[in-house]
């Protein structure tokens, strides 16, 4: 195991139009996840307009609809968690960033 | 609470006319706000926020999409829908730029989605069962379109 680079807690933001609806199955997913994969995470569910309070010590934006905020931090698309299309990948693009 | 909790017969409209997604929002809207879950605030919120925010689902067969909004407009949570004669289009959710063909529409009223996850993933697995949804899609009346959906669950 990477020792202590997976001991840090990573911050995961996720965000969607409302922050209440479709934020909710992705924030499950991700949590479950990374349980199985042993990374300790902390997120934080938002609406992505409101994306900019969260992201200043981020490791990981997880967005149902398009950021539009500038940022370095990763984005990834959580719409395959929605459709069921392309999970296997979205969750890879996830664990990838996160183990970093 | 699970989801046939809040899938109740007088709240699904089958064989739906609608001319454009306004028009379904509309629909399903009054429909929940007559029957006392939503206040009169809540179709201008959804057709608002649609704008800004398109609900449109890609999905393998039968796309779906399932307006919303903030929970400050709903008064008890539930879900309307609506299932269309002929397909209108929203705008899709990932890709806001582009237009996707609607057959079933699903007007979400939320009160606080964290206390219903279980609810949305539920919902959710419907919408990821293509089977399910063209069985939805062929239901000629609201009885059978939540039997279909129960028989999913049981």
């Amino acid at each position: 195991m990477g020792g202590d680079i997976l001991n840090e807690k990573k911050r995961v933001v996720v965000a969607c139009g409302t922050g209440i609806a479709t934020s909710t199955v992705v924030a499950d997913k991700i949590h479950e996840k990374c349980k199985e994969e042993g990374i300790q995470i902390d997120i934080v569910q938002c609406k992505v307009t409101e994306i900019g309070n969260y992201i200043s010590d981020a490791d990981l934006i997880v967005s149902t609809t398009i950021v539009s905020q500038k940022t370095d931090v990763p984005v990834v698309n959580g719409l395959p968690f929605i459709t069921g299309i392309g999970v296997e990948s979205a969750l890879e693009k996830i664990i990838d960033i996160l183990k970093k | 609470m699970d989801i046939m909790d809040f899938l109740k017969e007088d709240l699904v409209i089958p064989q739906l006319d609608a001319k454009d997604k306004q028009d379904v929002i509309i629909k399903l809207g009054n429909l929940l706000f007559d029957k006392g879950y939503v206040k009169k605030t809540f179709v201008d919120a959804v057709i608002e926020r649609e704008k800004k925010f398109p609900t449109g689902l890609p999905m393998e067969e039968i796309n779906v999409a399932i307006p919303h909004t903030d929970a400050e407009h709903v008064l008890k949570p539930a879900i309307a829908i609506g299932v269309l004669n002929n397909p209108v289009n929203f705008n899709n959710m990932a890709d806001p730029e582009s237009e996707l063909k609607i057959d079933i529409v699903f007007v979400i009223a939320l009160n606080d989605g964290h206390s219903q996850p279980e609810l949305l993933q539920e919902l959710i697995s419907i919408f990821q069962d293509s089977r399910i949804l063209i069985s939805i899609k062929n239901c000629k009346d609201a009885s059978s379109i939540i039997a279909c959906i129960k028989e999913k669950f049981n």
